[in-house]
């Protein structure tokens, strides 16, 4: 087995990293491949409880970094997916106690045994940005469609070419549909134009994201909220397929009845 | 912009556009509005000492193909020996 490494990140904090790295791996391993999650934020964990695995630990990133443990001893198995298996990061340490070296060589024993590997970066681009994208073969970047948001992640994107990363892909998350068709929301073409980087997910703003953060349960891993297909389809992506995006801007007859009266 | 648009004014999401198409030249390039005025006197400076040229008329400007980013000058030179015909 090759393992892919996808790194997820985001420049500015606050976009959904997690959540996307927490559905698309759901969704990965629903499809019946063996998924391992890394959280990549030391000292401010979140993935184990956006996952609904916090009461599970044992050990964390670091204690296999600084061989405490093996590696299969910290990875937790999630119950409702057996293939399914998160690498938790330590909350009481900071970030400088693994380097990008050890994040190369933990994801290199990894991908001998699993199909992928997802990192939930953390915000920034100091440390724990570079530990999490050095092993990456293929980097996700979340955004929303909003002013710092965009800002950030085009700044993360110059920071990946200055390394001679391969291009990033994007996720627009957060989408306000209605937002959007009142002109008060940029748009996917608008956030496109500006960054100029290979979109491969949208994904709309969702209630049920925030419902699903409080009962530990992502929203990929049970049917119906339109955010939890926008996950599944990237994870479809991510396996080669063509899976066209969902409509989400122009829903109304109406609607596309006046933009074509508008159009130049 | 569909035609509501065009009779109530701007949107926000077309100013947070423009700004955002600004914002990003100067992070990526490290070109601030004062730096570029500055690269702009400079260019005059120099092109007039072998040319004659109407500073007024220099426009500069950094174009973008996907996330190459170009800057282009366009220095119209004067017509010299006779006067212009307007």
């Amino acid at each position: 087995m090759t393992g892919t490494v996808i790194t997820v990140t985001s420049g500015k904090g606050g976009v959904g990293k997690t959540t996307a790295v927490a559905n698309i791996a759901v969704a990965l391993a629903s499809d019946g491949k063996k998924v391992v999650c890394i959280d990549g934020d030391i000292g401010l964990r979140n993935l184990d409880v956006i996952m609904g695995l916090e009461n599970r630990i044992v050990y964390d990133i670091v204690d296999i970094v600084e061989g405490r443990c093996r590696t299969r001893q910290a990875m937790i198995r999630d119950k409702r997916l057996p293939e399914l298996f998160l690498i938790p990061a330590a909350q009481t340490r900071d970030k400088n106690a693994v380097s990008p070296s050890d994040m190369v060589r933990l994801c290199d024993e990894l991908r001998a045994e699993v199909d992928w590997i997802l990192i939930d970066s953390p915000a920034g681009i100091e440390r724990g940005f570079r530990n999490s994208v050095a092993p990456a073969d293929k980097v996700l970047i979340v955004t929303n469609p909003e002013m710092s948001a965009v800002r950030d992640a085009d700044r993360v994107i110059g920071l990946l070419e200055a390394e001679e990363k391969p291009a990033p892909s994007l996720i627009i998350n957060r989408l306000n549909p209605n937002m959007v068709r009142r002109g008060d929301m940029l748009s996917v073409d608008d956030v496109y134009d500006l960054l100029r980087i290979d979109v491969i997910g949208i994904v709309p703003e969702d209630e049920n994201v925030i419902v699903a953060s409080n009962r530990g349960t992502p929203l990929a891993m049970d049917g119906k909220s339109k955010a939890g297909q926008a996950f599944r389809n990237i994870a479809r992506r991510l396996n080669g397929e063509q899976v066209p995006f969902i409509d989400l801007e122009s829903s109304s007859l109406w609607d596309r009845l006046t933009k074509l009266a508008g159009r130049k | 912009m569909n035609f509501f648009e065009r009779l109530t004014g701007k949107k926000s999401a077309r100013s947070a556009k423009e700004r955002l198409q600004l914002v990003l030249i100067h992070d990526r390039t490290d070109l601030t509005p004062a730096a570029l005025d500055a690269l702009k006197d400079d260019l005059i400076a120099a092109i007039s000492r072998h040319v004659e040229i109407d500073p007024a008329t220099v426009q500069i400007e950094i174009a973008h193909e996907g996330r190459q980013q170009r800057l282009i000058a366009d220095i119209p030179l004067r017509i010299t020996g006779r006067r212009r015909v307007n």
